[in-house]
This record gives structure tokens, sequence and C-alpha cells, in this order.
């Protein structure tokens, strides 16, 4: 309705801005980076519009100009969006950018923002983040990696894990400890150039035989004290809000809620298990729980549209999400039997491995960015104010 | 999912208030207790009138306020949540069937009056215990009906019936007056306490204008919406059960702690908040779908319908448990929810009729 009314009475001034922005995308986006899979090793054309875009500012159009974005309005982004969409362009910056951006222009000081942000924009530095531990995982307060105060700098000993894109990143937001004496309280937010001696990078071969993860080593890593991000045993409070963004911009993107390589799963049924007279699956038990499941989703995609961002749609999302992505692939292998348990080979189908690799990984999705459990505590603490536990004298 | 108009938001909030107010599950109680046999409450249906809320579906010209579905939904979820007994529902799903009958002395006879809630309707359309409206014995020969229909909600207060019935071979509609000669109604004990009958057609003499036209196709289209409806008020009344459930958590004490702080409750909570906001789209894209003509409305009455008696399930049981030895009480209102839950689920098809039902409309 909104869009609606907004088209029928443009402005001037965005019918030029649409023709300026269109003139320039024809000139600097190249043609062949619109087939998606073009785009997913880093070759000198992904370089070249990402750097073009960049010094535009459009890949973080609403930010202000000064720190590399475009300036643009909601009204503006709504045009730079359907432009890119009309030639098949996209934005080259990444999720993980756009939500550490947010966090670095709210608690960043000036000189932070001013050295950092541009250079966020043309994909100069890219960004990774550093904040499980081995011991710390849903608990993650409870994280141990030690920064310890010296007159150069803090120095930096630890360990962290599940951090993705590290392979690809020279940057690393990090929380580490501060003070050992206070658990919140004594955590600080820290920005890492990971070019420091001492810094490792390990990737973690998952279950699915994939590396998306690393580990990071950080052995007497030096640290500048102007990298602290907000104040020093602060930190806590920057990651939750970082946590916050991530959340809802995850929730709010659709990307990683119950996409499943291959045909949907009742053609597949229908084709492996094989049906009646009537078109019936011949397994009426596997049928309802195909129906069943195919309702959820159905529930969940309707509420995507209904929901407004906010803490409590992002934790109902995240766990209907990973609800469904897993049913659907436990419900794919049940349907393919050994078919689709294959590990590799010509006796496997792409289909039929990707189904099974995608049921191995997609046990993540209850795990990473705040498990099942942990979406949980936020609704029934958060949303449904259930009371905290009175600790026993 | 189209946002609410400010007509509609006053109407969801009025209605809110009047069911809190003048209408709160102890009304519901002093019904039972009376003794009456009267399944629904009188005064509450003469206000429910005077706000002209049985004709929010039925067309202006007809003395009706021409409202749509989606705001029929807001009034009985609202309702739903304590345990409103009327048969509002009953009442829209009539006017439905004589409008879309297309019937022009019918609609004149009974819409104006079910728009003034002068008149009461009910659906009669299944002959079996569990909901299988295909199958039709009931038969009209040389313009004499027979046959019984059973459970029929609201069938005691009926002014008027839409009956299904097996005419040349076909299964057609029928709007049927209850004063008709050879109508006998057998008022049901159900533990709800609500107004339900067996009804009984003993040779009744069918008048040829009170057929509807559309068949089977009608029949579908009728039960659609009244699924869709019953939905509504499902999602209503587990709303309430949860939030009753969810403020005894935050009150009663155990081992020394709120058993709201307890982790394996939270966690029950916190699944059943997430059903109901999912079922909740679930409602809201039904009502819309009757609204926008929506060709798909078999499969969203099923998804609406499977959606809503699952979380109504697990929540009103959720409530008797979390509630304990007080929940089994009949002094609480757990079991008012609880009874009025199953009986809903049980009345246009249950979570695993439209389980079925999806499937066959998708073809698997």
């Amino acid at each position: 309705m909104e869009e609606l009314s907004s088209r029928t009475e443009q402005a001037p001034v965005a019918e030029d801005l649409r023709l300026a922005i269109r003139e320039w995308l024809s000139e600097n986006f190249p043609p062949a980076l619109a087939v998606p899979a073009a785009r997913e090793t880093e070759t000198e054309l992904v370089k070249q519009w990402r750097t073009a875009m960049g010094e535009k500012g459009w890949c973080m159009p609403t930010w202000p100009k000064q720190y590399g974005g475009g300036g643009f309005s909601k009204e503006e982004v709504r045009i730079l969006n359907q432009e890119l969409e009309r030639i098949g362009a996209y934005n080259p910056v990444g999720t993980r950018e756009t939500v550490f951006g947010e966090t670095l222009k709210h608690y960043g000081t000036e000189e932070q923002k001013s050295y950092h942000l541009p250079k966020m924009v043309r994909g100069e530095f890219s960004w990774c983040q550093g904040f499980s531990e081995p011991g710390a995982g849903s608990d993650l307060a409870g994280l141990q990696m030690k920064a310890e105060e010296t007159p150069e700098g803090y120095l930096l000993n630890g360990q962290k894990i599940w951090t993705s894109g590290a392979t690809e990143s020279n940057w690393c937001f990090c929380l580490v400890r501060t003070d050992t004496t206070r658990k919140h309280d004594g955590i600080s937010f820290i920005l890492v150039d990971m070019n420091t001696p001492g810094f490792e990078v390990r990737p973690i071969r998952l279950i699915d035989g994939s590396s998306p993860f690393c580990e990071l080593f950080l052995t007497d890593v030096l640290v500048p004290k102007e990298n602290i991000l907000g104040e020093v045993n602060k930190g806590w409070e920057v990651a939750k809000f970082q946590l916050q963004v991530e959340r809802t911009t995850v929730a709010t993107s659709k990307k990683g809620h119950g996409s499943i390589p291959g045909p949907g799963i009742k053609d597949l049924a229908c084709e492996h298990v094989g049906t009646d007279d009537a078109g019936r699956l011949v397994d009426a038990d596997l049928r309802s729980r195909i129906a069943s499941h195919l309702v959820k989703e159905k529930a969940f995609n309707l509420t995507f549209k209904r929901a407004a961002a906010g803490p409590a749609v992002a934790s109902v999302l995240k766990n209907a999400g990973s609800d469904i992505r897993q049913t659907r692939a436990e419900l794919s292998i049940e349907v393919l039997g050994h078919q689709g348990l294959g590990w590799s080979g010509d006796a496997f189908t792409e289909d039929e491995l990707a189904i099974n690799k995608s049921f191995l990984f997609g046990k993540s999705a209850s795990i990473a960015a705040g498990s099942f459990e942990i979406q949980y505590n936020i609704l029934s603490k958060r949303i449904l104010g259930l009371p905290e536990m009175k600790s026993k004298v | 999912m189209i946002a609410l108009n400010e007509e509609q938001i006053m109407l969801r909030d009025s209605a809110y208030d009047w069911a809190q107010e003048c209408s709160p599950v102890n009304a519901f109680r002093k019904l039972r207790d009376s003794q009456t046999g009267l399944g629904y409450d009188p005064e509450a249906w003469h206000h429910i009138a005077e706000m002209g809320w049985p004709g929010i579906v039925v067309p202006e010209s007809q003395g009706g306020l021409e409202f749509g579905h989606r705001s029929l939904g807001l009034v009985l979820e609202a309702l739903a949540r304590t345990l409103t007994a009327s048969p509002l529902l009953s009442c829209a799903a009539v006017a439905n069937a004589i409008v879309l009958g297309d019937n022009q002395s019918m609609s004149e006879e009974w819409l104006p009056k079910l728009a003034l809630g002068e008149a009461i309707g009910a659906l009669a359309c299944d002959e079996t215990a569990r909901h299988n409206p295909e199958r039709v014995s009931c038969e009209i020969k040389d313009g004499y009906l027979s046959g019984k229909k059973l459970f029929v909600h609201e069938g005691n207060a009926a002014d008027v019936l839409i009956v299904t019935a097996k005419l040349n071979g076909n299964i057609e509609l029928f709007a049927i007056p209850t004063t008709t000669k050879g109508i006998k109604r057998t008022p049901l004990d159900m533990s709800d306490s609500r107004d339900t009958a067996h009804i009984e057609f003993d040779s009744v003499a069918i008048d040829p204008t009170w057929q509807l036209k559309g068949g089977k196709l009608l029949l579908t289209t009728v039960l659609n919406r009244a699924r869709i409806y019953a939905a509504a008020e499902m999602q209503g009344l587990a709303r309430q059960a949860f939030e009753t459930t969810v403020e005894y958590l935050k009150v009663r004490s155990q081992y020394g702690q709120l058993i709201g702080a307890f982790q394996a409750l939270q966690h029950r909570a916190a699944k059943m908040f997430t059903e109901l906001e999912l079922t909740q789209s679930c409602v809201d894209a039904a009502l819309d779908a009757i609204d926008e003509g929506d060709e798909n409305i078999s499969e969203m009455a099923s998804v609406a319908q499977m959606m809503a008696c699952e979380t109504t399930n697990l929540v009103t049981n959720e409530m008797i448990q979390m509630h304990g030895g007080v929940g089994m009480t009949d002094e609480h209102d757990a079991g008012f929810y609880l009874k009025r839950a199953r009986v809903l689920e049980a009345w246009l098809g249950n979570a695993a009729f439209h389980r079925e039902r999806f499937a066959v409309l998708n073809a698997f």
C-alpha cells in the first residue's frame, strides 16, 4: 500500500536519481556478474565491482557520506535496489560487514569511524567475529581470552572458535577479558588487525566435510589501546547490540531458513516411495508427516510476511526456521533411504549428495547464532517476562 | 497480509473490552450452573446484536454492516478469550450460505433477521460423530426430507438450519425453518455446556424455494469459511489460555521459587508462544483470503484449522498441567478452556482431518 502511493506521486527529483543510477550502473556493472555463480570466487571483476560501488557509497547506501555511505533516504535506497535488481546487479558487501558496520557506527569514536567505515565500505577491510571460545558457547560471557594492559597496548592470549569467513578476512572484532574478577563487567570489545604477529587461523572440518568456520589462536598479539570499541569493561553491552542486529538481520533476510537443495519433499516422496491409484503416497504415516511439515512451512512463511522486526519475532522465526529446515532434511533422507546417505562417488546424484550434506550441515541451524534453547530463554525472559531463578542460600 | 484499518482496530478493541467487562468467564460459569438448559447467553447475545456484530458479513442491502471476514474474525477471537457463549459464528456461517446460495427469497426472508441477531442459524451438515460432510444420507424424495443430522452446534436455539441432503443423487443445500413440521430436536449435554443437538427430519415437506444454488461447491465454500472462523475462535481461546497460564507461572511458588523461573516450564511456555504466533499468521491470512476471494481458500482453511487445532490442543493441555491440582478443579476456569477446545477441534475437522485434506489438495 505504501509502495503504491509513493509510486503514483513520484517526485521529479526521484526520477532524476533513478536515471542517474541507471546510467551509472550501465557503465559500471560488469554484465558477466549478473550470473550469481560468477560472484562466488574473488575474481578481478568482483573486486572491480566492489571498488566501484564502494567509491560511489552505494554498498552502504543509508550511511552518511563522510563514512563512505551514500547518504540515501529509505525511498532513495528503494530506487537503488530496484535499479540493481532490474539488471541483475547486486550489493557486493556482505552481511558480516553490514551488521558490524551498525555496531561500529553506534559505538565507535569519531577516529574509529572515519578510519574503519570507509575501508569497510570499499571492501579494503573485511571483518570476522571472535566471540565464542571452546569454553564459552551459549554462555558467551564466560569467555577467557586474556587482554593484558601494557604500556604498548593490550596483549591478547587465548583461543576463539566458530569464526566464519576468517580465511577471507583481515580484521577481527573480538571479545576479550580485561578484568578477571568480574564476569559480564570484565569484558571488552576490541578491534584486531589479523596481520599482527601471533594471530593464527585454522579451519575446522565439520561433520558434512565442509570448513566454513575457523579457530583463531592468539599468542601475545599486541593491539593498540585505541582499538577498544566502546568503553573498557563495557564490551558486553556492545556485544549484545551486535548480536541483536545480527539476529534481526538473519531473521528478516530469510537467508538460512529452510532452503534445501533438489525438488520439493512432496515430489521426492512420490517418486521414491510411490503412490496408489488415487495418487496418494503409499506410506500413510510419512504422508501425514509431510503434510504437517508443509503446513508448518506455510505458517512460517506467513509469519515472516506478517511480522515486524523485533526480538520476539527474531527468536520465533529463528526457532521455527531451524525446526522446519531440519525436519525437511530428515524427511528427505528418510525418503531416499540408503540413496540419501552417500558421502561421495558416482553411485549418487549431485542432488542426493547435496541433500545428505545439507542434512548434516543443517544440524547447525539450531546451534549457531543463539541455539534453540537460547532463543527459548530470550522468549521466556524478555518477551513473556518469566522470572529469574532465585539463588539458593 | 493486510494491515488492519482504523475501523478494524476500533472494532477489535471494543470487542475485547466488551468481552472482558461484560462477558467474563464467570458469565459462562453462571450460564452453565443455571440449569436452564440454554447453551448460549441470551443477554450477551442481545448486547452483541445491539453492537451489530451478527451483521458483519451480511451485505448492507440486507441490513448488514458488510464489514468483511477479517473483521468478524477479530470479534470471534476477542469473544473466545472469555468463552462468551454466543451463536455468532454459526449465524455468520449461515448468512454466508444464504448470500452465496444466490436465492432472493431466502435472502429477504433471513438475512435482515440474521443481521440484527433476531434469528439464529445453524449448520446441519454432519451425520456422523466425526466430521465428514461428504457423507450425506439425508434425502429428499417426492418433496419430503428424511434423515438425521448429528451434533449440530446451536441446533437447539436455531430458527433456520442449513441442511445438506441428497436430491436426485446430488448433494444440495436448503435453508429450512426449524418451525417446520416433522423436525425433532434432541438437546445433547456436551462437556463444553454449549448448544448442541441431534436433529431428525421425519418426512419434512420441503418448499422448493428453500433450495440454495451451488450444491457441493457451495457446501465446500460455506464450510471453508466456517472453518476459518472456527480457527479464529480457537486462536482467541488459546491466546487467553496461554496468557492466564503464564500469569500463573509468575505467582505460584514452590521450593522457594516462582515456578516460572524453572527452565523446564519456561521453554514450554516459549514453545506455546512460538506456536501461537505461527497460528496467528495462518488465521489472519485465511481471513484475508476470504475477503480477497483467494482461489486457494480450501488450502488456507485447512492450514489455519490444522495449526489452530494443534495449538489449541497443546495450550489447553499445558494450561491444566502447569496449573497442577488447581487446574483439575471445577472451581478453576482451566477445565472450561480444555472442554470447549476439544468440542471446537471436533466440529469442522480436527488436525488429522485437515492434514489429510491438505495432502489431497496438494495431490500427494
